[in-house]
């Protein structure tokens, strides 16, 4: 049962590996494969070139997530320390890969996916959002789900869990007045 | 003894046939009973609550249990849920309030008429409960005023029906029939709140519980490593 399972996606994931070496060659990215997860590493300046491979030589039509990473203090970590992953998948063949690039501080940025991708434009706003990773060429970055007037960007390690005050920042109301 | 029957005249038995009524005991005819207006007013108003339910989370579940027909919070008359606050007069905050929520909750209570009153319904509205994070209020109580606080998670709706009454004998026993000032006792709280107002958030508060740091919390391993500027 395993078997049938798995072995129809190492299938297609080694042909997505085949399809994208006759594209891009050696060097451009790094391919890595935990169980049934192929994962590939790439820098942000070949990003976009390399999700629009995927889409459009592979197969791989649909954007099913878009996550960010915070590494710091991450023990044996030396590459970047955020991580943006974009998770592909096509819909013919079921088959999922999953990209990742890296950035670092300070100001993130990242191309953004929004141009492949209608879909990508709420996820992006929630990794900015989290992170603070700006999308370069997003429509419209803004926060979605913190308040508009919130400074910090939570999901980071360095920020607090209690956060710094804001979740007191507001006026009390008395019985005297309200 | 019985209003309306024949008034018993004080002092021995009237020789000359004349009824004296004492002023202490006035006559009063049957059926007939004397109190004050704000006692009818509160009266009146604890029999006819009209809910708020502001549920954000879980406890608004149990509150419509309460609401339907097992427990039956009609029984208290207080069973219109409205969701409009302009026709409500008791808000019961179940769930959690996230910090972007707080606005919505401080706004609806003051688009709510006179007289108004308050459950903080379970663990989370009254202090935050287990999300104890930057996003999640600490407690409802710290920004409006609750009358009633109901622990648990989320609670039983006897617990809730039991907060009811509370809130009827509160109501019963304070305001006028001009307005809702709160318990005389507690106005010194009222009082303090507003002197202490423009204090920088967060320090006011933890002053005033005496048990938590700057972040809101006592941390198990003691005060944070942060500095001061990043508490804002």
């Amino acid at each position: 049962m395993s078997t049938a399972t798995t072995s129809p996606s190492v299938d297609h994931q080694a042909a997505t590996l085949k399809t994208l070496a006759s594209i891009f060659g050696d060097g451009v990215y790094s391919a890595t494969r935990f169980r049934d997860n192929l994962r590939l590493y790439v820098p942000p300046s070949r990003l976009i070139d390399l999700l629009t491979a995927l889409r459009d030589q592979c197969g791989y039509a649909l954007l099913s997530e878009v996550g960010g990473t915070d590494y710091l203090g991450y023990p044996g970590r030396t590459r970047s320390r955020f991580e943006v992953h974009y998770v592909v998948r096509n819909l013919d063949t079921a088959a999922t890969v999953v990209v990742k690039a890296g950035v670092d501080d300070p100001d993130p940025t990242l191309p953004s996916a929004v141009p492949l991708w209608e879909g990508a434009n709420w996820m992006e706003r929630e990794v900015f959002d989290m992170f603070g990773i700006r999308f370069e060429g997003h429509p419209d970055l803004r926060r979605i789900l913190m308040p508009e007037e919130f400074v910090a960007f939570p999901l980071r390690k360095d920020y607090p869990l209690r956060g710094r005050g804001e979740r007191h920042n507001f006026p009390r109301l008395t019985r005297g007045e309200s | 003894m019985a209003l309306g029957s024949t008034p018993t005249p004080a002092g021995p038995a009237p020789s000359s046939g004349l009824i004296v009524t004492p002023s202490d005991a006035p006559e009063v005819p049957e059926n007939v009973f004397m109190t004050t207006l704000d006692s009818v007013v509160n009266w009146c108003r604890k029999y006819s609550l009209w809910p708020m339910p502001f549920a954000t989370a879980c406890c608004g579940i149990e509150l419509m249990a309460v609401g339907a027909s097992r427990f039956d919070l009609a029984r208290f008359g207080a069973e219109v849920m409205r969701f409009s606050p302009r026709q409500c007069d008791l808000m019961i905050v179940a769930g959690r309030v996230a910090m972007k929520m707080m606005p919505v909750l401080q706004r609806i209570w003051l688009q709510m008429p006179e007289p108004k009153w308050c459950i903080s319904m379970g663990a989370c509205a009254s202090t935050g409960g287990i999300f104890d994070t930057y996003a999640v209020v600490q407690g409802v109580d710290r920004f409006i005023p609750v009358d009633v606080y109901i622990p648990g998670c989320p609670p039983r709706p006897e617990q809730i029906l039991r907060a009811v009454m509370d809130i009827q004998a509160k109501v019963q026993k304070g305001g006028t029939f001009a307005g809702n000032q709160g318990l005389p006792e507690l106005r010194e709280r009222e009082r303090y709140m507003i002197e202490h107002r423009d204090v920088p958030p967060g320090r006011s508060i933890a002053a005033e519980r005496g048990d938590e740091d700057r972040f809101g919390y006592r941390l198990p391993g003691g005060p944070s490593k942060l500095g001061l500027e990043d508490t804002r």
